[in-house]
This record gives C-alpha cells, sequence and structure tokens, in this order.
C-alpha cells in the first residue's frame, strides 16, 4: 500500500523536494545548536522555553483534534465521516511526530534523552507525557493503517483493531490534558495556575485540528478525484465553530477571573499580552489579531449561507487555525514567563536558526501527511473506479 | 463488533478510578518530595540534621558594593561570568527588595530598605517544586534538606526553571568553561545543556566546613546552621528575631531566612 506515495505526478515530487530542502536546512541549523548549545536561539534565564515548546504544545492540540471525528463514526456510527476519519488519524500521527520532535531539539543534553526512561519519575509530568505522545503515535498508527488497508481489501475493519479505536478517544484527551498539567501544576506561575488549562486547551484543540483538517480536505476535492463530501466537511465546520466559541468563553473568563479579583499577580500577563507593560509589548499586535481573526473564523463558521461556499468555508477554517495557533502557539508559553518570579520583564526574539530548526519540524510533518495522504486518496481513486 | 458505547463508557469509567487511585499518591504534599513514599517523609521529620541559612540584612545593608560572598561562591564552584544577562549563571546574587520580595512590597517603606540589595539564592525547599517536576530525579533533596543536582543526569529539559518560583535556576546556554576565570580542580565544570544553582556547598559541609559564602562575609550578615537542632546558631536568631522568607504563601517552605 504505501507504494503509492512512489507514484505521483511532478508536482508532487516538486513539492516533495520543496519540502526535504527544509528539512535539510533545518538540521544543518540543528547541527549548529548541538555544537553551540541552545544560547544559538533566543531562549534566556528568563524565558526559558520559547519557538520549540510553544509549537510543541500546539501540535499536540491538533493531534487531539482528531478525535473530533472518531467520535462521531465510532460512537454515533455517524457514516458520512466513514472515508474521512482515516485523514484524521494520519493527521494525528503527523502531528504527534513534530511533537516529538520539538521536544528533541528543545532538550539541552538530548544524547541523555533515554534518561527518562532510565530513571522513571512518576511524580514528573513529562513522564507521563512521554507514555501518552507515543502511546498515541502508535494507536494512530495501528488503526490508521489497517482501517485503510481494509477499504482497500473492500473487507469491513478488523475486529482486533476495534479496542485501539475506542482506546484512542480517552487516549486524545489524555495528551491534551497531561500537557496542560505540564503548565497548570507550578506555583508561582500566575498565568498557567489555573483549573481550566485542561479544558481550554482541548477545547482550543477541538479547534484547531479539524480546521486544518478541512483545509486540507477542501484542497484535496479540487486537486484529485476523491471527495470527502459536502455534509461531512459542513459537520466538521460546525464542531470546530462549537469548540471554537468555547474556547474564546474560557479565555473570556480567565480575563473575569483576574481583572474583578484584581489580584496584581493573575493580571500581570494578561496585561502585557493584549496592552503591554510600560514599555514591553511584543506580542500586542499578536494577541490583539487573534482576537479579531478568531471572532471572524467564528463568524464565517456560524452562518450557515457563508460556511456553505466553499472558499469561505476554508477561509473561516483558516482564521480558527491562526487564532489557535496565535493564542496558543506564541502568547501561552511565553506570556507564561512573563514577568518572571521576580517581577522582572525580559522580551522574547526568536533568532534565525531557531526559526529554520521549527520551520524544518513543520516541513516534516508536511512530509509525513503528504507520504500518508498520497496513499489514501490512491485508495480513495481506486474505489470510486470499482 | 463485542463493544457497544455502554460497555466503553463502562470501561472509560473503571479505568478513571484507577488513574485517580493512582494519582491520589502523587498528589500528596511532600511524599514525592524525597521520592521514596511515606517512609521518606517521616525521615525528613526526625532527620538530625536540616540545613537552613540565616541572612541578617541588618548587617548586610551597610557593607555597600561588597561583593565577598558572590566572589567566594564564583571561585569555589567554578562559576561562568558571562556579561549577556540572557546567558548568565548565578548561584547567589543581589537584588532589590522588590524584586526579592514582590508581593510584600510598599511604596512607604523606608528608603533604607527599598534600595538594599538582597542576597538571594537558592531556598532549599522543604517541598521543592523543581524537584517534584524533574523527569530523571537529576534534581534531588538529601536526607538534610538541600536541594541537590546530578549534572551527569539532566538532560536540560529545564522544567526546573519553570517550576521554581525564586528563579533560582540556569541553565548553561553555551559551554561555560571558556568564561570561568581561575578553574577550582576540586569541583566539577559543567558542560552546556545541564542546569545548575546553588547547593549550599554540600562538597564543603562533608568536610565540616561552612559554606564558601559564609566564611567569606565578614560582617556576620550570613549564618549557617542546622534547623532540628533547637539550641543551633540559626535557632538562636530566628527565636530572637522577626524573620520573613520568600513567597511563603506558596507552601515551599523555604529554608533561607531573612532578617530586617
Amino acid at each position: 500500500m504505501i507504494e503509492k506515495a512512489l507514484k505521483g505526478s511532478s508536482v508532487y515530487w516538486g513539492w516533495v523536494i520543496f519540502l526535504l530542502c527544509i528539512i535539510g536546512a533545518g538540521f544543518l541549523a540543528y547541527l549548529y545548536q548541538l555544537k553551540v548549545g541552545l544560547g544559538i536561539t533566543g531562549m534566556s534565564r528568563d524565558i526559558s522555553w520559547g519557538v520549540y515548546i510553544a509549537q510543541f504544545t500546539y501540535f499536540v492540540g491538533v493531534a487531539a483534534g482528531a478525535v473530533m471525528l472518531v467520535i462521531p463514526k465510532y460512537l454515533h456510527h455517524y457514516t458520512k465521516y466513514a472515508k474521512v476519519v482515516v485523514f484524521g488519524e494520519f493527521l494525528a500521527i503527523a502531528a504527534v511526530v513534530m511533537c516529538l520532535l520539538f521536544i528533541v531539539v528543545d532538550i539541552g543534553q538530548p544524547m541523555r534523552m533515554m534518561n527518562v526512561v532510565l530513571h522513571p519519575t512518576p511524580h514528573s509530568m513529562l513522564f507521563y507525557d512521554m507514555i501518552v505522545l507515543n502511546g498515541y503515535l502508535i494507536i494512530n498508527i495501528i488503526c490508521g493503517y489497517n482501517t485503510l488497508l481494509a477499504d482497500k481489501k473492500g473487507l469491513p475493519c478488523p475486529g482486533w483493531v476495534k479496542p485501539f479505536i475506542y482506546l484512542s478517544i480517552p487516549w486524545a484527551i489524555s495528551i491534551h490534558t497531561v500537557t496542560a498539567f505540564l503548565y497548570a501544576g507550578l506555583p508561582g506561575r500566575h498565568f498557567w495556575l489555573t483549573a481550566i488549562m485542561a479544558p481550554r486547551f482541548l477545547a482550543s484543540a477541538f479547534a484547531a485540528g479539524p480546521s486544518l483538517l478541512v483545509m486540507i480536505l477542501l484542497f484535496v476535492r479540487k486537486v484529485t478525484k476523491f471527495d470527502a463530501g459536502e455534509e461531512a466537511l459542513q459537520n466538521i465546520a460546525r464542531t470546530i465553530c462549537y469548540a471554537m466559541i468555547v474556547n474564546f468563553f474560557f479565555m473570556g473568563m480567565e480575563f473575569f477571573t483576574a481583572f474583578y479579583s484584581n489580584i496584581p499577580g493573575h493580571k500581570a500577563t494578561l496585561e502585557y499580552l493584549f496592552w503591554g507593560i510600560g514599555e514591553y509589548g511584543n506580542l500586542v499586535p499578536f494577541m490583539r489579531a487573534c482576537i479579531v481573526i478568531g471572532f471572524a473564523g467564528i463568524f464565517i463558521l456560524l452562518v450557515p449561507p457563508i460556511r456553505r461556499r466553499p472558499l469561505w468555508l476554508a477561509i473561516g477554517c483558516a482564521c480558527v487555525f491562526l487564532a489557535t495557533w496565535i493564542d496558543k502557539g506564541v502568547g501561552l508559553v511565553i506570556g507564561g514567563f512573563i514577568p518572571n518570579p521576580l517581577e522582572v520583564i525580559t522580551e522574547y526574539h526568536p533568532t534565525f536558526p531557531e526559526i529554520t530548526i521549527a520551520t524544518a519540524i513543520w516541513a516534516v510533518g508536511g512530509l509525513i501527511l503528504t507520504v500518508l495522504y498520497k496513499v489514501t486518496i490512491s485508495v480513495r481513486e481506486e474505489e470510486q473506479r470499482v | 463488533m463485542g463493544i457497544d458505547r455502554r460497555s466503553f463508557l463502562k470501561i472509560v469509567g473503571l479505568s478513571a478510578l484507577g488513574v485517580s487511585s493512582g494519582a491520589w499518591e502523587v498528589l500528596q504534599p511532600g511524599e514525592v518530595d524525597a521520592a521514596h513514599g511515606h517512609a521518606a517523609a517521616e525521615h525528613v521529620e526526625k532527620a538530625a540534621t536540616r540545613w537552613a541559612m540565616v541572612v541578617d540584612m541588618r548587617r548586610c545593608k551597610d557593607e555597600k558594593g561588597c561583593t565577598k560572598c558572590i566572589d567566594a561562591c564564583r571561585l569555589v564552584h567554578n562559576i561562568p561570568v558571562i556579561d549577556n544577562p540572557k546567558r548568565e549563571v548565578k548561584w547567589i546574587w543581589k537584588e532589590e527588595y522588590e524584586h526579592a520580595f514582590p508581593d510584600s512590597h510598599n511604596e512607604y517603606m523606608p528608603d533604607e530598605l527599598k534600595e538594599t540589595p538582597f542576597i538571594l539564592m537558592c531556598n532549599h525547599c522543604d517541598h521543592p517544586p523543581c524537584v517534584r517536576v524533574c523527569p530523571t530525579k537529576a534534581t534531588f533533596k538529601r536526607p538534610d534538606g538541600i536541594v541537590a543536582m546530578d549534572y551527569h543526569r539532566c538532560i536540560g529539559c529545564r522544567f526546573c526553571m519553570a517550576a521554581c518560583p525564586y528563579g533560582s535556576r540556569n541553565l548553561n546556554w553555551i559551554n561555560p568553561r571558556p568564561y570561568i576565570k581561575e578553574i577550582n580542580n576540586e569541583f566539577p565544570t559543567r558542560m552546556k545543556g545541564v542546569v545548575e544553582k546553588c547547593n549550599f556547598c554540600v562538597e564543603r559541609l562533608a568536610k565540616g566546613l561552612q559554606p564558601a559564602c559564609v566564611e567569606a562575609c565578614h560582617c556576620g550578615a550570613l549564618l549557617f546552621g542546622n534547623l532540628h537542632d533547637p539550641e543551633s546558631n540559626v535557632r538562636r536568631v530566628l527565636r530572637s528575631n522577626v524573620s520573613i522568607r520568600r513567597k511563603p504563601e506558596l507552601g515551599t517552605h523555604p529554608c533561607v531566612f531573612y532578617l530586617v
């Protein structure tokens, strides 16, 4: 089945080579980081996690988003998702691989990475994150590969795969809950110390993952013979819209708690992110854009006549994807470090090599997705011919 | 197929129950700190020694510009001198009151106190968040209360830096060795990509010596002793003076006390 990835048009191969070039550049930048140390990044004593961990956090959400297709298909037998659920599972595979790579490049001594396994530490949330992320990767490989293989043969999915599919549902919730616990259990980081961190992560995940999926499926419909089905796309769009509304609702709750209680520590990061503190306000344009773009996305996806036009559907999903990316992939992690525990503000500017490495990991995700989707679409096109 | 929605929910419910009983163990305060479960907590309670530091700012404030404690620490522990504040490594350093005690600062306090740089270092907490979050036990709490580091085990994930509410932890963002002015062969130098911080001079305590900063302080502003001995120097001072600690509301139980 995988051999189908080796037969493609010149555009397909051009895209693959383009991604490989970006990956190559990132690999060279990573060699430089290995030699010199994390000092080549914009991270500092005060902002000790940067682009890498922020992207990691965002893509855990994208991976967990796949469950929004798995639940209707397998728990409610919603057959309209039968042909697209495997796209969700493959998106989860690509996203989890990206997460694992972002962790690897973020570690100061990557050669010692196995110490996490050699000295298992159950009171560290990173220990659980390692288990749930790797587990989710394996579960999605099992489910995605076998359902597609069964489709290809024109048979129903084998019985032994079903338990893994059901397991993938709570597992998807667990990956993002544990990732939220990395932040939500730290004393003295007021912005992160909130009980709705995990619910908020899940809400934004259920908006972000499916919105990327809809954009890809719309693109696939345009350039190949495979059509995901209008009703499936419209229903995913409804899910995205509700999830995004819940996400913004949770964000509003953070504002209420911080500003009505008027506790300085709880207000400080929100003030920094949305208004700036004194001369410091690097992220203000980003965060304000996040709100505007996010509400635009909600509006587009909420109004049926707009949502039914493919171009507007794509724009609405792009808005949601971008808004959640700014919120979680930029503001949440960086903002948590500002101000620092001594109430001093240091700002963060990612460096060129750092961005090159992060872009390369995006390209790795893109490459995995390209190959897996190429195989899937080839199988689907064969089905339609038969 | 054998599993329907009802039995699926049943399985999820049962596994949630199993996970939460495990989680209860993790959430017990103090238990996880020494990573030995219940026995360790009792052990800490009864330990003969619990090292602590008292910083007497009434004595320190008169010595304007004095850096003897900081210099001694730097020399003994091979701490690099890196000018860039984003890359610097500091085990003991000076910070104004409003940054040292950001929650108890007010504008009407004596100017003298506002302007006096406080001596800060790792608090060697009773319930250290850095130990709780470390995924490899590279940072751990000794029975005598010292929060120590294994530089050879640390993977440089910097979870401890996010967890420490006192900003006491440093990553070696670059190779520190070229920035060490004078190498002390009795203490290891570190490599890039690992975290380090004040260790209350465990290596000197093992030889029966006082910490280097305490020995270097000629005005007697730094007192080091055993908190579990009612007649120790630190206990006597704490009994007869009002002392404060940094961010006590977080429940970390810092073991560095300040007299103001």
